[in-house]
């Protein structure tokens, strides 16, 4: 540990606590802890909540730029001073969101009408719960479970249901037909995304999120962060998660449960007004959360890239951390067509999940040689480290895309 | 096996209950896309009987669009019907034109100045790049690419629409060619300016191809999927890029050469497959071809009149007989076949339109395939619903 001191307990670094323990001072003794814990899931849902807002322009901002438009730029906020009313379409998430809650709520006659309204409201719930074990900072995280990571899946395993709930209750064949392809989608990538996660588990040792950010700590000749993902077995685990991320929260290109131009909304067709917004809600709440355990898991959490970058509060750290995964999904969806369901599962059972499985071998010879002394064996770790990955993506992905290649065309004579 | 067939008085509830109740019975599940679907390029609607994913019956189910556009063919004059033409294919108004143009001229053995043959032909040339510049962004947009590609083509799409605009006074519904030539002589300005777009097209397609035509995506969807045979396609009468990519050679402009095409130096690619990816191709690499033989147009166009001045205007009366006039639109041949009585209105006026006749092998293309592929294979087509419902 060659971080100083003093710069963990700085103020800003204490900030939150200080807040807290205000708050809760107000409290009598016994009931501080539930008074601590709503503050914590009130934060939770107020910052995510107004994240979540500016999202959907950032998004909307950066798909437009990408595809030559300008974006929303006409809605502003009027009482703003020199903008005459409008700056960058700021005003945009506002009137979605007046717009979302007085839209007539539309429930089919024939759907299932508990499951119908119950399926938006367990897809945000269970989507915050997994916000409860992320380190947000050096002393914010709301709930340090020992099992934090298993915690996690389980509540996002929820989400799952949800959108099975949302599909099959809605008693459309579009979205039936989505209900099936969300839950053999959404399976399929749980695999994979666990086995990117083991071995971080197992070279960290620890289930708990602080427990894997703590073991992430420290540079190593004094300025290489000790962060998972520069080393081979966790940059493959970071790819394979991310890939496996994408698919998780229904991102393009595996946005096949409301694939648009085959089932036209998916498993959203029959929602809309406010439900149909909590289910965008909840879409970009996976995306967060899923961004943020990638964080904590493989870029080394609140921790700072540079000893000397410690004077920014790590929860600064987290959040250019996250906004940078979250910038990626976004390039990512305004890129890329889309998967077929068949290739989509394929993709996961036959490269993913064994690469995943490599890797995790991978990450035990990297535990095992750790003693090797002396740069040059610290360089063939390294190489072996590599090739023990790189070697089989080349032959798996071959296999993969056998019969997929560029053609040449023929002119008449 | 579907246990009743559906028929439309049966109560939409029940049908509705026992398809879903089948579909978790290893049955097949009747879903109706369309005509409101945001990827059936306008009101058209497939009848889709699916095992899970698959495709085992389609029927195609038009004439949502139907406007009875031969009858009024029939009922108004000669040049009347001009304009009506236009909304037949509304991105490729000058070709409908051209069409018609020849077929009526063919009729009144009526000559056309040299410099209007060669605005026909840049136009032509013009209409066919963006048309396929359309289609590869919305084949694209239906294999989901979140309309970036789609974009992109609607940029360029833009600039030739501003040169129809221009000259035409409207940008699709260019009513521009006339029995003996053209409307209006375009200004020098506007031959720059068209210079300038087709200078700078292969700039764009390059860009395009960057983006997306080596994306392994893009071609894991397309690769295979939607297979016609030469044969099926010969017999069914398919036509433009879409019978180019079965690998079969026929173009109009070098089968049968209208106009000033003979003049031109330009080749015809072919497919090998006969697969979405390749009628995706086929128009890429057309794309470049009417570049070639829009460069060339723009540098050898004469000076001179653009409409014949013997041309008659009022009491426009072919003698009696009949003709058909047919050109290489950009979806396919693109024919019509009048007959005259020798009055001021077409006895028989009958239109050949390649969408619709291209989009009478769906079902054969989409069988075994998934709903996805149907989509992309539908948009691999290159329908527009003006032209096959009339």
């Amino acid at each position: 540990m060659t971080a100083p001191a003093p710069l963990t307990d700085s103020f800003l670094e204490r900030v939150p606590l200080l807040v807290r323990d205000f708050i809760t001072g107000w409290f009598p003794e016994p009931i501080r802890w539930v008074v601590a814990g709503l503050l914590a899931a009130l934060t939770i849902l107020l910052v995510f909540a107004t994240i979540f807002a500016l999202l959907t322009l950032l998004e909307r901002k950066i798909i437009a730029r990408v595809q030559n438009r300008p974006g929303p730029n006409r809605t502003g906020l009027p009482w703003l001073p020199f903008t005459e009313g409008r700056v960058f379409g700021l005003g945009q998430p506002l009137a979605d969101g007046i717009k979302a809650l007085t839209k007539e709520d539309i429930v089919p006659r024939d759907a299932d009408q508990v499951l119908h309204f119950l399926a938006p409201v367990v897809l945000v719930a269970f989507s915050l719960m997994t916000f409860a074990v992320i380190p947000f900072g050096r002393n914010l995280v709301s709930v340090d479970l020992d099992a934090a990571v298993l915690f996690f899946f389980a509540a996002g395993a929820g989400t799952e249901l949800a959108v099975f709930m949302a599909g099959w209750s809605s008693h459309n064949k579009y979205s039936l037909l989505a209900a099936m392809r969300a839950l053999a989608q959404l399976i399929s990538y749980e695999l994979p995304l666990l086995l990117s996660v083991v071995p971080v588990v197992m070279l960290a040792g620890k289930l708990s999120t602080t427990g894997i950010v703590a073991a992430q700590a420290g540079w190593k000749f004094g300025f290489i962060p000790r962060w998972f993902v520069l080393s081979p077995w966790g940059a493959a685990g970071f790819v394979i998660f991310f890939i496996a991320a994408l698919a998780e929260s229904n991102r393009s290109p595996f946005d096949l449960p409301e694939a648009e131009s085959e089932l036209i909304a998916g498993h959203l067709t029959e929602y809309s007004g406010f439900k149909y917004a909590l289910f965008f809600m909840a879409e970009y709440f996976g995306m967060m959360a899923l961004s943020g355990l990638g964080v904590t898991l493989f870029l080394g959490g609140w921790q700072a890239p540079l000893p000397v970058l410690e004077v920014i509060p790590s929860y600064l750290w987290f959040g250019a951390k996250l906004m940078l995964l979250i910038l990626l999904f976004m390039w990512i969806r305004a890129t890329l067509p889309r998967l077929r369901m068949d290739q989509l599962t394929r993709l996961a059972w036959k490269f993913l999940v064994p690469l995943a499985l490599i890797n995790l071998g991978n990450a035990a010879f990297w535990h095992l040689s750790a003693a090797w002394p002396g740069l040059p064996l610290q360089a063939v770790r390294y190489a072996i480290g590599v090739a023990v990955i790189v070697i089989p993506f080349f032959l798996i992905g071959r296999r993969l895309s056998a019969g997929v290649a560029p053609r040449t065309y023929r002119y008449a004579p | 096996m579907i246990e009743s067939p559906s028929s439309p008085l049966a109560p939409l509830a029940g049908a509705h209950v026992r398809a879903v109740h089948d579909a978790f019975h290893g049955d097949l599940l009747e879903v109706s896309m369309g005509p409101h679907h945001p990827s059936t390029h306008g009101v058209f609607r497939m009848m889709v009987t699916l095992d899970g994913e698959t495709v085992v019956k389609l029927k195609p189910v038009f004439g949502y669009l139907h406007r009875n556009h031969e009858k009024l063919g029939e009922n108004t004059t000669y040049l009347g019907s001009m304009p009506y033409t236009d909304r037949l294919d509304y991105f490729c108004s000058m070709t409908n034109n051209w069409a018609y143009a020849l077929a009526v001229e063919k009729l009144a053995g009526q000559a056309v100045p040299d410099r209007a043959e060669y605005l026909r032909v840049i136009l032509a040339e013009l209409t066919r790049l963006l048309n396929h510049t359309c289609l590869a962004g919305f084949l694209l947009q239906d294999a989901g690419a979140s309309g970036t590609p789609l974009m992109y083509a609607f940029r360029e799409r833009e600039k030739i629409l501003d040169l129809f605009e221009s000259l035409s006074g409207s940008r699709m519904m260019c009513n521009y060619q006339r029995f003996g030539g053209c409307r209006v002589d375009p200004t020098p300005a506007w031959f720059d300016a068209a210079r300038r777009v087709t200078e700078e097209y292969p700039r764009f397609l390059d860009e395009y191809e960057a983006l997306i035509t080596g994306n392994e995506i893009l071609m894991a969807r397309t690769q295979g999927v939607g297979r016609l045979s030469a044969a099926l396609a010969v017999s069914a009468g398919i036509t433009g890029p879409m019978l180019r990519a079965c690998g079969v050679d026929y173009d109009l402009r070098k089968a049968e050469p209208y106009g000033f095409y003979s003049r031109f130096e330009f080749r015809v690619p072919l497919g090998d497959h006969g697969d979405t990816y390749d009628r995706y191709m086929i128009r890429i690499l057309e794309m470049r071809e009417s570049v070639k033989i829009l460069q060339q147009a723009l540098r050898d166009i004469p000076a001179g009149p653009i409409f014949d001045s013997k041309a008659k205007i009022r009491a426009f009366r072919p003698k009696a007989g009949e003709a058909y006039g047919r050109i290489e639109g950009p979806k396919g041949e693109i024919g019509f076949y009048l007959i005259s009585d020798g009055t001021g209105n077409p006895y028989r006026y009958r239109i050949r339109p390649p969408s619709f006749v291209n989009l009478t092998v769906l079902e054969d293309m989409c069988l075994g395939h998934t709903i996805a592929d149907a989509v992309i294979i539908l948009g691999s087509i290159d329908i527009v619903l003006g032209e096959v419902d009339r």
